[in-house]
């Protein structure tokens, strides 16, 4: 991806990386200027905005570049579609801010958008051609309206993390807390996830196992990330490259699963490194940078990214997918794992929509089941892709 | 059962009421003694609320609950989450029975998926029985709440009472110089803000976006169509899902239309992306090699023209030619045929040519269709060659004696009776099959020479018919309006009431209180009319701190 997409791709990631630094200082330094007796609206919120709008434009280019590039729209691959849920999730994010120009929103939201994109490149980059049950005008259609909808319902997500690290009281131990803190740890390990790829990528590491598959078949596998668990009786063939601790059984993806060791434990150091150094849980470290945030309003900011939100992926996820998989596979409906997945996320938010009108679950409650709901479309998109596979595997 | 009569203004009530529909005045004693009155569907009189006898009611009563009616929504949400651990039956190869593929793939846990009946999750009762409840409780709830709340809206009075107005969420009182002048510029106001403004002895109600209020119940319309149209499919005639395989040249019945259409298969093509490719060469070697681009099949459709009398071969009438690829069916009345498989150089027929061994001369040749041999070849001049046994898939049986695993000839093998001067009557046989050539009884003095053989691509084709999809289609876009109605609009209501000398402000909206707080301020600013969150609901939520 040496052309011109990759570059305005990267270009887009670090405005993103300006506009959450200039979205934080429009937080945080609400409470300096306070001392100074100034009360009024932040600049440095607008200009943070600014850099979204900009990060937002190039990433709209390199979409389009790679559109002329590749002949079809760039949304037909495991990095294509992750790259554009980023996107998607950086607009939603621009739409919400023009209607509560919430600050904080995208002090949050921006980490997640280079989050998803740098997750995008550990995938190949490569501009692949279509096969024939992609090439349709559907594609583009059910695929760009579903990411737009599960960005807006991501934004949901993020606003009810900050609600929850807004309310919950950090200096008492409690499940909540536990629960909080286990959220921000899978934030922190997707972050070791992406470090550990690029470093041994950078070092060129690579080790060759030969082992024997599930039907008793010799093969041979190549690790990226040196082998903390290797494959079912695996011989190393590379010299000098680490002895696994413990070989797999042949059932299970061992390279796979060593990769999310590698990222769970990676994980864990980054997230006691910074318990070390704040002292408190990490929702406790943020939770004083909030105290200016009206809880009502950061809950209501939720709610209204789900009520933009849920049409859209309901229309991009189940209504033009079932116009397509009756052209494309004969039947608008085959409980492939990922239209089942769909209709989780369609069911989960359904019910959300349900509890918040009816039954009056509005704050804490409200925020858990944004994070969940934003658990199940990662699920989605990426245990159903990688692990279910079915008739959606792109990768 | 009694009907209430409210103390303030006299209205009459049905029994269950819990704001007075006139003025708004609190009925039940809980919304007396309440800081703020619950809204919810305007306090009308629910049947689910009013009556529990009968065994009606209770059934009633139970679907009408929103508890419910989540409960059933998660239900679903989970067992359609469990059928995705494992495959469905559907998924699975055909070539082992269910119950052992899952315990050879995995292992306990495959066999107790498959014992739960889990491998045909979403065709078990249990799941149907799901899906009736939850349809059941869209209905139920729905017009519980629809028609009530549809009647009290109509008929809603623009003054309303203090004990109303101070009960609502934001309210606000204002002592103000010219009361009129004031109520005119804030009704010029929320017009200009497209607001729908009513008077009433010198009071106001400003409403905009009542019709999302709707939305929830056209979207319960759309999804109980769309049910509806899902359940038609069991019904004789509604659905075809059938396939048909055919052979390049060949021209096949279509299942499902009664012998009256025919499809023929002109050509079968399967291309593959060029390797070389300066934009895809990259993915291409990186996939290793082979990825395709297009399957597609020259079709011909015909129609019958005679009546189709038993035994004759039928007359067709040409209908029309198409391209049947991936993403492009070929359409006739409410049939689809969609390219959705293919076998690629299938045998067709084989050519063997009948040798003396002595000379190495070729007697003759006979070509065999594997579709359809003959039973004996005559070569002229005393050879002839009988077909004894045809084997189209070989195989050696449990018994070790020849057989043939299906008709398809994808491993064609035969035993041949050669009839040649020297062997007139019995003639000498000859096994002869892929790669294998051999006399059945010792030498013999001729021999059957494999001499080439011709395939064919054959297609397959599925069949489809479905007559539920107008019901889908209108179910899911009704549904989809619904959604949409009662997601982007919010029903906002402003009131402006002339209580004890003062102008009282009140506000309520079904949802996005920040956008009515805009107007709000709007109005305070121009007018000097100020609505406040509710300070008994402020003390409530600090005492709870």
């Amino acid at each position: 991806m040496g052309s011109i997409n990759g570059s305005l791709l990267l270009v887009a990631f670090f405005m993103y990386l300006l506009a959450t630094i200039l979205f934080a200082v429009a937080v945080m330094g609400r409470k300096w200027r306070n001392k100074e007796g100034e009360v009024t609206g932040s600049r440095w919120g607008k200009i943070g905005f600014a850099a979204a709008i900009i990060g937002f434009l190039f990433s709209v280019g390199y979409f389009i570049a790679r559109w002329i590039e590749a002949g079809h729209a760039p949304v037909s691959n495991m990095f294509e579609y992750t790259t554009f849920l980023g996107i998607a999730l950086s607009f939603a994010f621009l739409i919400l801010y023009a209607i509560y120009k919430t600050d904080v929103l995208g002090m949050f939201t921006m980490p997640v958008v280079m989050l998803i994109i740098a997750y995008a490149s550990v995938f190949p980059t490569e501009v692949a051609p279509l096969i024939p049950a992609l090439q349709s005008n559907w594609l583009k259609i059910h695929v760009t309206t579903t990411a737009l909808g599960q960005g807006i319902l991501s934004i949901g997500f993020a606003a009810g993390l900050i609600y929850l690290i807004r309310t919950l009281d950090f200096t008492k131990r409690s499940g909540k807390v536990f629960w909080l803190e286990f959220i921000m740890y899978s934030l922190i390990s997707l972050v070791g996830f992406i470090v550990v790829r690029y470093l041994f990528k950078l070092l060129d590491y690579e080790a060759v196992f030969q082992y024997v598959d599930k039907e008793g078949q010799e093969g041979e596998m190549v690790y990226h990330l040196p082998a903390l668990l290797g494959p079912h009786q695996g011989e190393l063939l590379t010299s000098g490259a680490m002895e696994p601790l413990l070989n797999l059984p042949a059932w299970m993806r061992s390279d796979d699963a060593n990769t999310v060791i590698w990222s769970l434990v990676m994980g864990l150091v980054l997230y006691f490194i910074i318990r070390l150094i704040g002292r408190k849980p990490i929702g406790g470290m943020l939770q004083p940078a909030l105290k200016g945030i009206n809880p009502d309003t950061i809950d209501e900011v939720s709610y209204r990214a789900i009520a933009i939100g849920f049409p859209v992926f309901t229309l991009g996820g189940l209504i033009f997918a079932m116009i397509w998989a009756q052209i494309a596979w004969t039947r608008f409906w085959g409980w492939d794992p990922k239209e089942v997945w769909a209709l989780v996320t369609f069911l989960f938010y359904a019910a959300y929509l349900h509890l918040r009108l009816s039954r009056g679950w509005h704050g804490e409650p409200s925020a858990w089941l944004c994070v969940i709901g934003f658990a199940i479309i990662m699920f989605n998109l990426v245990f159903v892709n990688l692990v279910i596979a079915g008739l959606h595997s792109y990768a | 059962m009694n009907e209430l009569k409210c103390e303030q203004c006299g209205h009459v009530n049905p029994y269950g009421t819990r704001l007075c529909q006139a003025c708004g005045n609190p009925l039940d004693e809980k919304d007396k003694e309440a800081a703020v009155i619950d809204m919810r569907y305007e306090g009308v009189a629910r049947r689910s609320q009013t009556y529990n006898k009968t065994f009606v009611d209770k059934i009633w009563n139970f679907f009408s609950s929103v508890k419910v009616g989540i409960s059933i929504i998660v239900l679903t949400l989970i067992a359609s989450a469990l059928g995705t651990i494992f495959p469905q039956e559907m998924y699975i190869p055909k070539v082992v029975t269910a119950a052992q593929y899952y315990q050879e793939e995995y292992g306990v846990l495959g066999q107790i998926y498959y014992m739960l009946g889990f491998h045909n999750l979403y065709g078990s009762w249990w799941y149907l029985a799901l899906v009736a409840a939850l349809t059941t409780s869209i209905i139920i709830a729905s017009i519980d709440r629809f028609f009530p709340l549809y009647k009290s809206l109509k008929h809603q009075r623009v003054k309303k009472n203090a004990a109303f107005m101070k009960r609502q969420r934001y309210v606000g009182k204002e002592e103000v110089d010219n009361e009129d002048a004031v109520l005119e510029k804030a009704k010029a106001l929320l017009l200009k803000r497209r607001y729908r403004v009513r008077e009433e002895e010198g009071n106001l109600l400003a409403e905009k976006g009542r019709f999302a209020r709707w939305g929830p119940y056209v979207n319960h319309i759309g999804l109980v169509l769309f049910f509806t149209g899902a359940m038609l499919r069991f019904f004789p005639g509604m659905y075809i899902d059938d396939s048909v395989w055919v052979r390049e040249g060949d021209t096949e019945v279509i299942p499902g239309t009664n012998g009256e259409y025919f499809i023929e298969n002109e050509k079968f093509v399967m291309e593959l992306y060029d390797e070389e490719d300066e934009t895809f060469g990259k993915a291409i070697e990186r996939a290793g090699g082979m990825v395709v681009q297009n399957f597609q099949t020259d079709a011909v459709l015909y129609k019958r023209k005679d009546d189709g009398t038993v035994g004759t071969d039928p007359e067709l009438e040409k209908v029309k030619e198409d391209e049947i690829r991936v993403n492009h069916p070929l359409r006739f009345n409410n049939f689809r045929l969609y390219q959705s498989d293919y076998k690629l150089n299938e045998l067709n027929t084989m050519t063997f040519s009948l040798r003396s061994r002595e000379s190495g001369e070729d007697i003759g040749t006979m070509e065999i269709d594997l579709f359809d041999p003959e039973s004996e070849y005559d070569l002229g001049d005393g050879y002839k060659v009988v077909v004894n046994s045809y084997f189209p898939n070989f195989e050696f049986n449990e018994d070790n004696e020849p057989s043939t695993k299906s008709s398809i000839p994808d491993n064609p093998a035969f035993i041949f009776q050669m009839i040649t001067p020297e062997h007139p009557d019995e003639g000498e046989y000859s096994f002869v099959g892929i790669r294998r050539n051999e006399d059945v009884f010792g030498t013999n003095d001729y021999e059957m020479k494999f001499a080439g053989a011709e395939m064919k691509n054959v297609t397959g084709l599925t069949v489809r018919k479905d007559l539920t999809l107008p019901f889908i289609i209108l179910g899911a876009s009704i549904f989809m309006i619904g959604l949409i109605q009662g997601s982007y609009w919010s029903h906002r209501r402003i009131w402006l009431q002339r209580i004890n000398g003062q102008v009282w402000v009140a506000a309520h909206t079904n949802k996005h209180w920040e956008s009515l707080k805009k107007d709000l301020g709007v109005l305070s600013a121009e007018t000097g009319l100020q609505a406040h969150e509710n300070e008994a609901l402020l003390l409530n939520k600090k005492g709870k701190n």
